[in-house]
């Protein structure tokens, strides 16, 4: 461990002498750099659908969490008294902020998208619903539905809780997908940083033996290594989640029936998050380049 | 300062060298030789910690080869000088910073070491050639810029491989005269050669042991040399 932070500080510090001694291999370069670049811009964009979907469960589950349905089915002759009955419960339950009876506009408004305008409301036996809005504490669900049961027995009360469950889940799935694809693409950095370092150190055999032979220690060697690799993949990084921002910020705005697609951007202080992108893209660099020098030094006398 | 004992060298099952008995005292002068492929370069290789011995013992500076760790053996090699018979030199670095390559590694300051590298330099008659690249050089210039980085760290010991395998007889006779001249500054110098010619040369300059692979062993050479 102190070794590695060793190895951090003496980065950080640089020398150029140590650069030197090593001399450049130009694809590996390119490849480096392309790669940490491309990564980084499907990194901003995972991250932003991380972050979209997780305001998303958030804001479903807020929504709905804080509203409530009762839904009355009786005996025509029996549905006002039932009716009153239920908001009298309602009033008079500890965690209910309010309660209103929709009227037939607003039933028949619900029911607009399946059946048409031209419903016959009269005619049917439709159950009348009571919005209800609780506050932040919300009422006792089972205490409650125990009441309505005795007051009014063709009342039921929805809590959406069937609704709101599969959606935050299918939300908190989408962000977990949008957290694996971000550890995909570093296992994937990773791999490709060691495949490019591993080709710049056999390419770079004579040196590395030659440097041993003079009295090198494998710190020294792996260093130069380390640092050329770091920051081609810091840079490329830095191009690549500059281009991914761009792009996040010329999406065209959020609408409210599409805000899902369109809303795939960063929001307040989540703009600052990309930011770390290649900031970890270096240490991936920094840790593959590491691992993948000391390995080929064990085999250097 | 290195010393072998009852060491042995193996390779794909087979002996490449077997109970060599060696001890380089401080300020000696050893000539090692025998025909090609008899082992010298294998014995020079575990001198200067390149191999391990796979039976006897190899100490170095009184340290035991097989207890090192890696950078014990860098550590080690900064006090032993090699100069190889191919030299091996960094293609894209020049002259200069060959030489002074020993110095980079080792974390002294180059700038610093200014003084000596030039004087260094002049010593081995190249400070014309200073900024050119290794392959610009000829191949006495190659020996000796090869000896100035061996050097350069003045270490307790220098090694050569066949230094003078691939230069005219004159430019062969300007290196041993720098090595001889090392050895009288109490370097402890170790060359691998079959040039006997060079041989009795230094015996005429400095007290040399020879030493020969023989049948996989090592012994001294008969008075012949």
């Amino acid at each position: 461990m102190t070794g590695l932070w060793n190895s951090l500080a003496a980065l950080l510090a640089g020398d150029g002498q140590a650069d030197r001694v090593v001399p450049p291999t130009g694809y590996t370069a390119r490849l480096t750099v392309f790669t940490a670049g491309a990564m980084a811009f499907l990194a901003v964009f995972a991250l932003a659908l991380a972050l979209a979907t997780g305001r998303l469960a958030d804001r479903w589950s807020s929504e709905l969490a804080r509203t409530a349905t009762v839904r009355i089915s009786a005996p025509e002759g029996q549905m006002d008294a039932q009716a009153r009955a239920v908001l009298e419960v309602l009033r008079t339950t500890p965690g209910i902020r309010a309660s209103r009876r929709l009227d037939d506009a607003e039933q028949r408004a619900l029911l607009e998208p399946w059946f048409g305008p031209d419903l016959p409301l009269d005619n049917l036996p439709i159950p009348q619903l009571i919005e209800v809005t609780e506050d932040a504490n919300g009422p006792d669900i089972e205490g409650l539905r125990l009441r309505l049961a005795a007051e009014a027995p063709g009342a039921v009360f929805d809590d959406h809780t069937r609704w709101r469950r599969p959606l935050v889940e299918a939300a908190g799935r989408l962000r977990a997908l949008a957290a694996f694809a971000i550890g995909l693409i570093a296992l994937s950095t990773a791999a490709m940083i060691t495949l490019a370092a591993n080709s710049a150190l056999a390419a770079n055999a004579t040196v590395i033996s030659v440097l041993r032979l003079v009295g090198a220690r494998d710190t020294y060697i792996a260093r130069a290594f380390v640092r050329r690799f770091t920051i081609r993949a810091f840079a490329g990084a830095s191009f690549g989640t500059a281009v991914a921002l761009a792009a996040v910020l010329f999406l065209p705005e959020a609408a409210q029936e599409g805000a899902f697609l369109t809303g795939l951007g960063f929001q307040g202080w989540h703009w600052v998050i990309p930011a770390l992108i290649p900031v970890l893209a270096a240490m991936v660099a920094f840790l593959a380049t590491r691992r993948a020098a000391f390995r080929t030094l064990r085999g250097v006398s | 300062m290195i010393e072998l004992e009852n060491a042995a060298f193996s390779y794909g099952g087979g002996d490449i060298l077997t109970e060599l008995n060696l001890r380089l005292a401080p300020g000696s002068f050893h000539f090692l030789t025998g025909p090609s492929g008899s082992g010298k370069t294998t014995l020079l290789r575990l001198a200067y910690l390149q191999l391990a011995p796979s039976a006897g013992n190899v100490r170095i500076f009184g340290n035991e080869v097989g207890s090192m760790t890696r950078d014990q053996v860098a550590a080690t090699r900064q006090r032993i000088g090699i100069v190889h018979q191919d030299c091996q030199f960094l293609d894209h670095l020049d002259v200069a910073e060959n030489i002074a390559l020993p110095l980079k590694v080792s974390g002294r300051d180059a700038v610093a070491e200014q003084a000596n590298l030039s004087e260094l330099l002049s010593w081995v008659g190249l400070a014309n050639q200073k900024d050119a690249l290794p392959p610009q050089l000829s191949g006495g210039e190659r020996q000796r810029a090869a000896l100035a980085r061996a050097i350069i760290m003045s270490p307790d010991v220098i090694i050569a491989d066949e230094p003078t395998g691939n230069i005219d007889w004159e430019m062969a006779l300007r290196l041993l005269h720098l090595l001889t001249e090392l050895n009288r500054m109490g370097k402890t110098i170790l060359i691998a050669t079959h040039d006997l010619n060079l041989i009795r040369n230094a015996k005429a300059q400095v007290s040399a042991r020879v030493l020969r692979i023989h049948n996989r062993r090592l012994q001294l050479a008969g008075a012949d040399l």
